[in-house]
């Protein structure tokens, strides 16, 4: 709630005067944030992961799906080296395996939840007046209903799938990313450059993409990292509860729930998933700390 | 001051309202129709017919609504599809549950990261931060349902010393269930803790930078006193607003962790209205969400006037 800030502007918005912001170029951050060792290491293991996924089929000869009852349940061995779960699929290749979709589904997820609440956010910023009150209205109240309440009452109606995920993800998260865009527009709308866009005539839509966006990019890009583990940790959640990849798809949510009973039989295949997602979740956070650190936006006030 | 107050609560109200619209529209609204929903696509004709009837499908969706919310307001949610008795009372019984996790999650939260964000703030830099930074973000990186799941592991099967399952009913005594509490708390506990650590060291580091906590000290007050008496009321003000924004993280993560535990909470009743598509208790629930929501809000706001004398004088618009 940004209401307790006097000043909205003060919220991680870009600050007036900020040196030579153009030195946001990919190479310049990307620099900057390897010299951080926690950066580094993050970007290290969200990479990781992205290969792991790409690569997965190479990294292992088990096939995820395919049950083999002979040899469920076995402990760690050479064969399995994290052992095998109820119906004898092999622990690691649906680990392994399991990031691809965790990773397709929040990617896609975050990117649309983050592109419509730019779009929003720097929309009422600069509109102003009655759109804007009657914007942050409706938000007000979308996010009042807590999001897995949101996304389990959308689940209902819609049924379970990736395409509606993605979409009830987006309708639950872009309120979030409309405050905070928001507030940084509204840092940038009274400068003189929007304001000559304004007298030459502009409109609203190529004033947004060509004057706001580009000076707003790096709260954006840093709503985009943070917001990734937030739905990575969601859609984990959902699919835990059953309402996200449907078995026999490999899923790290799916499979400690799965793997949760039998838990004092095998115990990896229910730590190998949690050690699976909990580095994901840790890279992406370390690579958001470090992109925030890097272009100087408070990541921490900007999650109010 | 007072004008201020009616306007806020006014604001919140609306708030509500408008959140419930959202939820029942888009229970009733979105698809096609919500009778064959409910029954699946091969009910009967008469069957689809006789469940329109019992749910009003036949008159305009805008009345429907303004009857649900006049009953919803007099505590009236109608009747579950599945057991066929009133809304209301599972639902009391369930939250009444639910709130015994969530007071003694925010308790132990808040009290915990208030202490852990100073000493992280007052050390910064040096093992004390590193330690506690480090913590924090191991559980910011774990979901809740991984905690949980590991505290079953560690302290009901390696140690048993606590139960992993709660087989009580939802109209079981409080003190029955108290044990049935602990598990769940300390899972939810971790991960908020983990959020609001953040904002207090932040917070603390900021203010204690201030002019106002370097003239303290200069007029020699002990670093005691310069901490609680000044540096904290002013380095608690934003952390209230993220102790409210985790309640409503809170009425989520409890939806996961009650179920982990099968505690026979508003968490529980919501996912099995979900298996069975019982429209009216998922209505009612989510309805209760945001009214909780709404409240922490509100609440965090008028503590915020309590510690801020600045927001007392009524400078500021309501929203």
């Amino acid at each position: 709630m940004s209401e307790a800030e006097p000043n909205p502007v003060d919220t991680g918005g870009p600050v007036k005067g900020r040196p030579a912001r153009r030195a946001g170029t990919a190479r310049a951050t990307l620099r900057s944030m390897l010299r951080s060792k926690p950066a580094t290491a993050g970007l290290v293991l969200v990479a990781v992961h992205v290969l792991i996924a790409l690569l997965a089929p190479l990294l292992t000869p088990y096939s995820p799906t395919a049950n083999a009852p002979g040899s469920a349940l076995l402990g760690p061995s050479a064969g399995h080296w994290a052992g095998t779960d109820a119906l004898g699929r092999d622990v690691l290749a649906r680990v392994l395996h399991g990031g691809r979709y965790a990773l397709t589904v929040s990617f896609a997820a975050t990117a649309c939840a983050v592109a419509l609440g730019t779009l929003v956010g720097c929309a009422a910023a600069l509109k102003g007046g009655r759109l804007d009150g009657l914007v942050m209205r409706v938000l007000d109240a979308v996010l009042a209903v807590p999001p897995i309440l949101a996304l389990l009452v959308v689940v209902t109606v819609l049924g379970a799938g990736p395409a509606v995920i993605v979409l009830a993800v987006t309708v639950v998260y872009a309120p979030q990313v409309v405050r905070v865009v928001r507030a940084a527009a509204m840092g940038v709308a009274p400068l003189d450059y929007v304001t000559a866009a304004r007298a030459r005539g502009e409109r609203t839509f190529p004033i947004l993409v060509r004057e706001v966006l580009p000076n707003i990019a790096d709260v954006v890009s840093v709503e985009f990292a943070m917001r990734a583990s937030w739905v990575v940790l969601l859609i984990s959640s959902l699919s835990f509860l059953g309402f996200g990849a449907n078995p026999p798809t490999p899923d790290w949510g799916l499979m400690i729930a799965e793997n949760r009973t039998a838990m004092t039989v095998v115990p990896w295949a229910s730590l190998a998933p949690i050690v699976a997602l909990a580095t994901l979740v840790l890279g992406l956070n370390l690579s958001a700390d470090g992109l925030a650190k890097a272009w100087g936006v408070d990541r921490v006030k900007e999650a109010q | 001051m007072l004008t201020f107050l009616t306007r806020r609560l006014l604001s919140a109200a609306g708030t509500v309202l408008l959140a419930a619209l959202l939820v029942f529209a888009a229970v009733q609204l979105l698809p096609g129709d919500v009778a064959t929903q409910v029954l699946g696509q091969d009910a009967t004709p008469e069957a689809v017919a006789a469940l329109r009837d019992q749910l009003d499908l036949n008159r305009p969706a805008a009345l429907r609504f303004v009857e649900w919310a006049a009953g919803a307001v007099r505590g009236d949610f109608g009747t579950s599809l599945v057991s066929g008795e009133p809304v209301a009372g599972s639902l009391w019984l369930h939250l009444r549950n639910t709130l015994l996790i969530a007071a003694a999650t925010v308790a132990v939260a808040v009290t915990s990261s208030i202490v852990l964000g100073v000493v992280a703030g007052l050390y910064r830099d040096r093992w004390p931060d590193t330690l506690i930074s480090s913590l924090t973000l191991a559980g910011m990186s774990v979901p809740e349902f991984v905690v949980a799941t590991l505290l079953v592991l560690a302290l009901s099967i390696t140690v048993p010393v606590l139960p992993a399952v709660v087989l009580d009913e939802a109209s079981a005594p409080v003190g029955d269930l108290l044990p049935a509490v602990v598990l769940p708390t300390v899972a939810l506990s971790v991960v908020m803790t983990a959020y609001i650590v953040r904002m207090t060291r932040t917070s603390v580091i900021d203010v204690m930078a201030s002019e106002f906590v370097t003239t303290a000290r200069l007029k020699g007050l002990g670093a005691w006193r310069v901490v609680v008496r000044h540096a904290l009321p002013s380095a608690l003000l934003p952390t209230l607003n993220v102790i409210a924004m985790n309640v409503a993280w809170l009425v989520g993560g409890v939806v996961v962790v009650e179920n982990v535990f099968n505690y026979p909470g508003i968490g529980k009743l919501m996912l099995e209205a979900v298996h069975s598509r019982d429209l009216p208790v998922l209505q009612a629930v989510a309805v209760v969400g945001a009214v909780v929501y709404v409240l922490c809000n509100l609440a965090a706001d008028l503590a915020a006037m309590a510690l801020n004398p600045r927001l007392r004088t009524g400078e500021r618009s309501a929203r």
